[in-house]
């Protein structure tokens, strides 16, 4: 207990008194699960829409793959975006490998198919009829999947959290293509590692204090947002 | 004046099966078509394939002399309107539901107010303005829906069962208002209703749709005076359907002018009025030209019976009263009776069983 007592002291400290490698840090994970999830919203709203609204064969088999995807193994995810961007990989030439940029295309690889599962299955809860009423009343297909979107946008802001969740929290691909260099790719989960590993408790749980912190800040936002929505 | 829509020759199948064959439909401008039809008829199937939401087989549809294309399709679905069984509300207020179909249309916002504002007021729902969609009743939820179309002021309104689950008083009195609101706007609509009432009292003209085939088309009296066929008769139910007007109604005692005859309904409607006469043949009693009995039924008629047939365990009796009437009687009776072709009888049946649609 005093274990614990002692990390939130120091988390407390960590954070009122300016660590600034603490915030390089917090900002870097923010910065980099928060640009791999609106990449998996850019991709997965589309995609997501394209499969709940979409008839074309194949479609239920796409939707297993995705679906499947959504609990893809964070390692393995890791495991194939080192390969691929090794310096000897197909897109070694990219030099990506241990940046920031490396991590953001392995968690996007994680959120996506969370987003994009989760978005066909808003859009699918809908009732059918209503794409049929709003092409009546003169909507293009555009503006169809538009307010279908809105109309869906409890379960899609509930998507977008589930995917930042997926990656804010992740250490495992986040560690094996980013390396876990400091100043660099090290990120709240890998620096959480490497303190435990260190065996500086203290430290480590102020840094997951913080994970926490900032986690729910996002999530408090969103469900704000989302909360907003479902008064109207 | 040439037609707003005209259909030829339209097939839509469903996995493979056909579900809908017209070889011709056509609307007026200014007209109120009342499709009716049994459940599974196909007639929201025609509906939305008015639309242009449904891809048909074969067909060829002409809106304003135009043939449709797929290239025009989002043209012509923004110079119609189309109002499904359920309201379908977005969820936002009152006031986003009815703009949507102009914000579509990317009108601009002043308009839009102005459109949306007199709709909600003529649909009698303004002070609903600013609710949301989630907390609507049901009828409140069809008004919406409703001036959702209106607002449009589409050339063509396509409503689809647009009374369907509302309990009585409710679908009575937004009858009354689509009723009003048509004659008014001259909206030139295609109405799909199981309902005859409805059909009766909206439509200008009614097309009876029977297992995906459009079996009579006409005006809605002549579709159900005279049935083309036995299943149009069967699904019009009542036989007997005679143009009248109100001659008075006091306390609930309504005396309607037939052919020359008086007679008498329940019921309250304005005098003057224009009344379909509705009677089902079993609600019709016949008694020999000089025995009719003391009897509680108001109405009492001296007819020649023109022809008979048998009708499961039952006869059908058709008379000459001045107007046509049909009769159910048992066998029995008709033996007692000696009913036969050119006989002379009277005819009574209760104020109570007939059935008054008031008729534009």
């Amino acid at each position: 207990m005093n274990l614990i007592w002692q990390g939130i002291q120091n988390a407390i400290w960590l954070l009122t008194g300016g660590d600034a490698e603490v915030w390089q840090i917090t900002l870097l994970s923010l910065r980099v699960s928060g640009l791999a999830t609106a990449i998996s919203l850019l991709i997965g709203l589309p995609l997501g829409s394209t499969f709940a609204l979409g008839r074309f064969p194949g479609r239920s088999f796409f939707l297993s793959l995705i679906n499947t995807g959504m609990a893809l193994p964070p390692v393995v995810v890791g495991l194939v975006v080192s390969i691929l961007l090794w310096r000897s990989g197909p897109l070694g030439g990219l030099r990506l490998i241990y940046t920031p940029a490396a991590i953001v295309i392995a968690q996007t690889v994680i959120a996506a198919p969370v987003v994009t599962g989760l978005t066909a299955a808003a859009l699918q809860q809908l009732d059918p009829r209503l794409r049929l009423q709003l092409l009546g009343l003169g909507a293009s297909r555009l503006q169809m999947v538009l307010a279908l979107w809105r109309e869906a946008r409890l379960p899609l802001l509930a998507a977008l959290m589930a995917g930042f969740g997926s990656v804010i929290s992740e250490v495992g691909a986040s560690m094996m293509v980013g390396g876990n260099i400091r100043f660099q790719t090290r990120v709240l989960t890998t620096a959480i590692v490497l303190e435990t590993g260190k065996g500086d408790f203290a430290r480590a749980i102020a840094l997951g204090v913080l994970l926490l912190a900032l986690t729910y800040l996002v999530n408090l936002t969103l469900t704000w947002i989302q909360q907003r929505g479902a008064r109207r | 004046m040439s037609d707003l829509l005209e259909v030829r020759d339209l097939l839509v199948r469903r996995d493979g099966r056909p579900v809908l064959e017209i070889e011709r439909l056509t609307v007026a401008p200014g007209e109120v078509l009342a499709v009716i039809g049994p459940n599974g008829a196909g007639k929201s199937t025609l509906l939305l394939a008015l639309a242009r939401l449904i891809e048909p087989a074969r067909g060829k549809i002409r809106f304003a002399g135009q043939p449709l294309t797929g290239r025009d399709d989002l043209a012509y679905r923004r110079a119609i309107a189309l109002v499904l069984q359920e309201p379908l509300l977005l969820q936002a207020s009152v006031f986003d539901n009815v703009a949507a179909g102009l914000r579509f249309r990317r009108m601009r916002g002043a308009e839009v107010d102005r459109r949306v504002e007199t709709w909600l007021a003529r649909l009698g729902i303004a002070h609903l303005r600013d609710r949301p969609a989630g907390r609507l009743s049901g009828g409140e939820a069809r008004r919406v829906s409703l001036a959702r179309a209106f607002a449009i002021q589409p050339r063509l309104l396509l409503l689809d069962e647009p009374f369907g689950a509302l309990d009585p008083p409710t679908r009575a009195a937004l009858l009354d208002d689509l009723q009003a609101l048509l004659a008014e706007t001259g909206q030139t609509t295609v109405l799909v209703t199981h309902d005859l009432d409805e059909a009766l009292r909206l439509g200008d003209r009614v097309a009876v749709l029977l297992a995906g085939r459009l079996r009579q088309c006409g005006r809605p009296e002549e579709v159900f005076a005279a049935p083309a066929d036995a299943e149009v008769a069967s699904f019009v139910g009542m036989e007997t359907i005679l143009s009248g007007r109100v001659l008075s109604c006091e306390e609930g005692r309504t005396i309607v002018e037939v052919s020359g005859h008086r007679l008498e309904a329940v019921g309250a409607v304005a005098p003057g009025q224009a009344v379909l006469f509705c009677l089902r043949p079993e609600d019709v009693t016949l008694w020999p030209r000089d025995g009719m009995p003391v009897s509680s039924a108001r109405n009492r008629l001296a007819g020649r019976i023109t022809a008979l047939a048998p009708h499961g365990a039952l006869v059908r009796v058709a008379l000459d009263c001045g107007f046509p009437l049909l009769a159910l009687v048992t066998r029995a009776s008709a033996q007692e009776l000696g009913l036969a072709p050119g006989m002379e009888v009277l005819a009574s049946f209760k104020a109570s069983a007939v059935h008054l649609i008031p008729h534009r």
